[in-house]
């Protein structure tokens, strides 16, 4: 077993065990550094696919930014874990067996007789001073620009459904309006009350 | 490959490019309008979509035109369709005023979303590749769930488009898992590569090819909404606003038809054998799923709601049928099913007002003493839908049915035949409680004009049609040919 693929085994365990961690720990803030972890190996394998732009986008991405965010929502929302856990337990059992028969079919169908390296023989390694991004960049612009701009659009579409969904204009504003200032007149503010004359002692 | 770039042809794109940019305008120009001036969004959303529309005639060539290294096709199918998406989504537009006005949801933002939902419908229905199919899915799926939630304030609505949006994302994963099964054992990600790489494959490796299928059908199916992947739709037909239910119910049908007809028919034509089998068990579950629970419902929209899976049940027939003929009678069964759904939740807006929802079967009690002429509108709608001649729906059962039996499945067209009869009762017992059952609302109903009008067009539209169905039909086959 070469270098290569010891690296692939140890990233592809870590992997393995976070993703699990990440849906069976109890505090959702350990959650989301597992998801982190996930990601972080994940782009290690990516790495070693040659796709190493891919790998650091990953990384700049959704360790950087998606789960930065992520963390501060975990951490600022009062999230009640034992609503969230209610059930886990009764839905365990089902759950599991499910998940072991699917990927034991996965297994069957997706396994080395599929994508072995006979049946898909890895393809040549790049030269020396191969650029993965220059290749990305070359496409992505071109062939790819149709897919491109419609991702783009699914942005926009993002943002204006966020704003659209969750913008309150707050009608009772801390500032005065200065016309409003202007126009007000003694009978608005001061009221005078008759009152009957009372006892101090009283 | 980069070197000898070539800038690919606009032009075949340009209604796309139109409305993405006239969505954009509206977007900003919507700021600048104070809420009394509103209207303004309205009508110009109106006037994009008929531009657009008007784009999309005069582009058209009768041979298919592939651009954007083949991502993108425009066809007659796919220009047929896209108009019928804006005619659709226009009079959706028409109907939903007074609906928003009186919940104080005019806003522009429906429009804009509605505009890129439509987008994201021209993309999908001229996707060449899956990368494209993907994205214009995630782009109409996006505008609706938002859309869905729009009346924020309503707990059903944002429960609904909850439901919707997990569902929808697991829908989305499983279509893209079986995209990316594809993807790996073609090479390709072009639709007519995957087609020939099907064609080329070495046996060993169709296990692989049938799992992707697989996994492409389902989520397909659950866009579609075939039993078993209905659940969301009566929750989110009946959480939604009506006039949100409106579009989901009407213009994306089309444009799902178009997704497998590129998807299954043209890039896995070849494993026609595998998923016929699939298919036929989707279409006979949501035939009897969606007719016979639907005669348990109280609440018009689940009602019509289950009555979209029974059509969709329907819709799959012809598409199983795996002949000319069967694709041209799906095409038309989606067209008559988006004008007849219009119609029916039109309805329900027009007996609604500020504050009562008329989403109860007893609120159509009577509606004979207090609007004849809407009344009659109801039965023509609700005679289509059961499909009983001369109406429209009829010829589209008749064109798919006719498909099955002629590609040698007769007992199939037997149980569609069964649970379509089984289905008449609930559309019946529309009919029965408006002209037999005393009103329990004495309210007259009040509505502006212009949706009178355009409801009585949809009515009567539908009941013209189907007393000359041939031109739709002939559009239809030429097409699909």
């Amino acid at each position: 077993m070469g270098f290569e693929a010891i690296t692939f085994y140890i990233f592809s365990a870590i992997l393995v065990g976070s993703a699990i961690l990440v849906v069976s720990l109890r505090n959702p803030v350990f959650c989301a550094l597992a998801l982190v972890l996930a990601f972080f190996t994940s782009a290690g394998i990516w790495i070693l696919l040659e796709a190493e732009f891919l790998a650091l986008t990953l990384i700049l991405v959704y360790v950087g930014a998606v789960m930065v965010l992520f963390l501060f929502v975990v951490m600022m929302l009062d999230i009640n874990l034992a609503v969230l856990r209610e059930g886990f337990a009764r839905y365990l059992p089902f759950g599991l067996a499910v998940a072991i028969i699917l990927v034991a079919q996965l297994a069957l169908i997706v396994g080395p007789e599929q994508f072995g390296l006979e049946a898909m023989p890895a393809p040549p390694s790049h030269p020396e001073g191969y650029s993965n991004t220059k290749e990305i960049g070359a496409v992505l612009y071109t062939v790819y620009l149709y897919p491109f701009e419609i991702a783009a659009v699914i942005l926009v579409v993002a943002i204006v459904a966020a704003i659209a969904l969750t913008l309150r204009r707050r009608k009772k504003k801390q500032t005065m309006g200065p016309e409003d200032q202007v126009k007000v007149r003694r009978n608005d503010r001061v009221r005078l009350v008759k009152m009957a004359a009372a006892n101090k002692d009283e | 490959m980069p070197n000898n770039f070539q800038m690919p042809d606009l032009m075949p794109a340009l209604p796309e490019i139109f409305l993405l940019t006239m969505a954009c305008v509206i977007l900003l120009a919507d700021l600048f309008f104070r809420d009394e001036n509103r209207v303004f969004t309205y009508l110009l959303s109106l006037a994009t979509l008929a531009i657009t529309a008007a784009l999309t005639v005069t582009m058209h060539s009768d041979v298919p035109v592939y651009t954007f290294d083949g991502s993108f096709v425009s066809d007659t199918m796919g220009d047929v369709l896209k108009v019928f998406v804006y005619l659709v989504t226009a009079v959706v537009f028409i109907y939903s005023r007074d609906y928003l006005l009186n919940r104080n949801i005019f806003k522009g933002e429906y429009f804009v979303l509605g505009l890129f939902a439509v987008l994201g419908m021209m993309v999908l229905i001229s996707a060449h590749s899956l990368l494209t199919i993907y994205l214009g899915l995630e782009l109409l799926s996006l505008a609706l769930y938002a859309m869905v939630a729009f009346h924020r304030d309503n707990s059903d609505a944002t429960e609904a488009a909850m439901k919707y949006f997990v569902l929808g994302a697991l829908a989305s994963g499983m279509l893209l898992y079986g995209m990316s099964l594809l993807y790996g054992i073609t090479g390709t990600l072009d639709i007519g590569g995957v087609q020939g790489a099907v064609a080329d494959l070495e046996d060993s490796k169709k296990l692989v090819l049938g799992l992707g299928l697989v996994m492409v059908i389902v989520g397909m199916a659950f866009k579609l909404g075939a039993v078993p992947f209905h659940m969301w739709i009566p929750d989110v037909y009946h959480g939604a606003p009506t006039a949100v239910t409106l579009f989901i119910g009407t213009a994306p049908k089309m444009a799902a038809f178009a997704m497998v007809m590129r998807l299954l028919v043209e890039g896995l034509g070849d494993m026609h054998a595998q998923w016929q089998d699939i298919l036929i068990i989707m279409a006979v579950l949501s035939m009897a799923v969606g007719n016979i629970i639907a005669i348990a419902q109280g609440n018009i929209k689940r009602m019509l709601a289950y009555s979209t899976i029974s059509h969709v049940g329907f819709l799959l027939l012809g598409i199983l049928a795996g002949t000319q003929a069967g694709y041209s009678g799906a095409m038309f069964y989606a067209i008559v099913y988006a004008l007849m759904g219009m119609g029916g939740f039109g309805m329900i807006i027009l007996l609604s007002r500020a504050g009562f929802e008329a989403d109860k079967l007893d609120d159509f009690k009577g509606l004979n003493e207090r609007s004849p002429w809407f009344a009659f509108i109801m039965m023509i709608l609700m005679f289509s839908m059961a499909g009983v001649p001369p109406a429209l729906g009829f010829y589209a059962k008749f064109a798919v049915l006719q498909a099955v039996v002629d590609s040698g499945l007769t007992w199939l067209a037997v149980v569609a035949v069964i649970f379509s009869i089984i289905g008449a009762f609930y559309y019946l017992r529309i009919v029965k409680l408006m002209y037999f059952d005393k009103a329990e609302d004495s309210l007259p109903l009040e509505t502006s004009t212009d949706m009178k009008v355009v409801l009585s067009a949809n009515g009567l539209g539908i009941l013209l049609l189907g007393l000359a169905p041939g031109s739709l039909l002939a559009l239809c086959t030429a097409a699909i040919g």
